[in-house]
């Protein structure tokens, strides 16, 4: 209790993100049954209504059930980006951290290569030319998108490498995965996940504009990106089908970025 | 930055450059797609399993990736950088006739961008904590939270479709065309650019000659534009060069969308048609025109800040 009266802002978006996560679970529920992907030629293209609260798209689908199911599509596309960058910049950046010499090289030269090269014109291309899938566009972002990862937890490495306890830790006989996972590890989360949780809206952004570009989610997927470019074609007489997913996607990620500035503000109070 | 310096920079920009294109090198290779499968679909052409094996031979296909790598680089270093699949064109040609395009579109971006979050990021940065910073933060926090391609659809949906005084279709080249995809790219830009204008010159107001300034009488205005701003161009400039990547990259979702003949566009096109030397060569550029503009930025320090001329 305690907790929620002092971190008023967070709990609240947290409760927020919850809720859009558990729309997303319970999409059936929420949509009372009507399909996603249920095409009804006869119904197409028809202006929001009792029936369809948010119109119907060119092959007669709900917008509503779409835009509802489509959380799912890029909540677990965007959940799975962070997660692979978060693991994958972690470990790479320990690793590079703890034991200098050609493996902190080889990983460094590389994240400088990324870094010095616009991440997204690259992810356009790998998730281009591996084939449109929601999968490739996780790759294409997750590739062009852990070296801020790897670099931070590096420099937190390098911040505690040679402290007492840890030369302590090697003299009393510690095992390097020992060190590496009771030591380095828990110094470097707390960081990665506020940068991670600050991420979130970033990413999903991104995932949606490969998808929008036609190198994400494939045609009956019901994915946020991929119906505003199914939209873009009607917009002169069915906006709604381009108006309502592009409202989630920025509903969601305001959402999420509200929910990391405040989880930074919980975790590290220091910051302004 | 001197002699021995820049020496180093061009060196890390050819390695980089090396790298990134044998990687977009080494995935096309391993990608599942098929450039002379698609090369035929495109004619409406069923080819034969002979025909398909000899136009691979004849393209050189078929050869390890490395041989192929090399040859496609020493190419480029002699200004050929390969001919279409899907244009039948040399890739020279068909990326310089959209350089000036996505380039024009970037320019206007980015100068629209500064119009907006200079002012907004200096009226805050004076107003810090006050109704109006947080009216304006509020107004930035959304903006960096809407996805450029909805922007520049709800902008077409208002001035295009709903009031039509602009067109729908971007492809003409003149300044009518321009506006909305302009628009569009520098409505993110801002916002995030906003911010940053606000922390630089919030921590330049906190500076001890500010202080000095004022006790002195200087008039306020004269303190912020003729002392405060210029201290704190260093970073700004440095942001804009960075977010140049972020701008390059957004090009391709705006002219997308309004069908403006840039290399954004271009490079869709050609990943949608496995067109392989289209696309290294939209890599190779981009990424060239990326690093050259931010090693520009590093030089233009010394001009922008006299203390780093005198340290070298």
């Amino acid at each position: 209790m305690e907790f929620i009266k002092k971190n008023k802002a967070f709990c609240l978006f947290a409760l927020l993100a919850l809720l859009i996560i558990l729309g997303a679970v319970f999409a059936p529920v929420l949509t009372g049954g009507v399909s996603p992907t249920d095409a009804v030629l006869r119904d197409a293209l028809q202006a929001p209504s009792a029936k369809h609260i948010c119109g119907t798209d060119k092959l007669g689908r709900d917008v509503f059930a779409r835009v509802i199911y489509g959380a799912r599509t890029s909540l677990t596309a965007t959940f799975a980006v962070v997660a692979i960058i978060f693991a994958l910049g972690s470990v790479l950046g320990v690793l590079a951290g703890y034991f200098g010499g050609w493996v902190d090289t080889i990983i460094m030269r590389v994240a400088d290569m990324m870094v010095s090269f616009p991440g997204m014109v690259f992810a356009i291309a790998i998730a281009g030319i591996l084939g449109a899938s929601v999968k490739n566009a996780v790759i294409a972002v997750a590739l062009v998108s852990w070296t801020k990862y790897a670099r931070l937890a590096r420099s937190l490495v390098l911040k505690i490498r040679n402290r007492d306890f840890v030369s302590a830790a090697i003299v009393t006989g510690s095992k390097t995965p020992y060190i590496l996972t009771k030591y380095m590890l828990p110094n470097v989360i707390p960081t990665l996940v506020i940068t991670a949780a600050t991420d979130i809206g970033g990413m999903m952004l991104e995932l949606a504009g490969l998808s929008f570009l036609g190198f994400g989610a494939k045609a009956p997927t019901p994915e946020w990106g991929l119906m505003l470019n199914e939209g873009r074609q009607f917009i002169s007489n069915a906006p709604w089908m381009m108006f309502y997913p592009g409202l989630a996607i920025f509903v969601v990620v305001v959402v999420f970025n509200l929910l990391g500035d405040a989880l930074r503000d919980v975790l590290d109070p220091r910051n302004e | 930055m001197n002699a021995k310096q820049l020496g180093k920079r061009l060196l890390q920009i050819v390695i980089v450059a090396l790298g990134i294109t044998f990687l977009t090198f080494l995935i096309t290779y391993l990608a599942p797609g098929d450039p002379v499968r698609t090369m035929f679909a495109a004619t409406g052409v069923v080819p034969s399993e002979e025909l398909v094996q000899e136009t691979r031979e004849e393209m050189g296909l078929n050869r390890p990736v490395l041989v192929q790598y090399f040859d496609w680089l020493t190419g480029c270093l002699r200004g050929d950088f390969g001919t279409s699949y899907s244009f039948h064109k040399p890739v020279s040609a068909l990326l310089l006739a959209r350089l000036w395009p996505t380039l024009k579109l970037s320019l206007m971006s980015m100068v629209l961008m500064l119009l907006v979050a200079v002012p907004i990021g200096m009226a805050q940065a004076t107003h810090k904590n006050s109704p109006i910073d947080y009216a304006l933060r509020g107004i930035t926090f959304f903006g960096v939270s809407m996805p450029n391609f909805w922007v520049g659809m709800l902008l077409m949906l208002f001035f295009c479709v709903r009031l039509k005084w602009l067109p729908v279709v971007c492809s003409g080249g003149d300044f009518k065309s321009l506006i909305l995809p302009a628009v569009t790219l520098a409505f993110a830009m801002s916002a995030k650019y906003t911010r940053q204008v606000r922390t630089a010159i919030v921590e330049e107001l906190s500076q001890d000659y500010v202080i000095g300034a004022r006790a002195r009488g200087v008039p306020e205005w004269k303190i912020l534009w003729c002392n405060v701003f210029p201290n704190s161009l260093l970073p700004l400039i440095t942001m804009l060069g960075l977010s140049l990547g972020s701008l390059l990259g957004g090009t391709a979702v705006v002219e997308v969308i309004f069908t403006y003949p840039g290399l954004g566009n271009l490079a869709v096109s050609a990943i949608t048609s496995y067109d392989y030397p289209l696309i290294q060569g939209y890599v190779l550029w981009i990424s060239l025109i990326y690093m050259l503009v931010n090693l520009a930025v590093d030089i233009s320090y010394s001009y922008v800040d006299p203390r780093m001329r005198e340290k070298r």
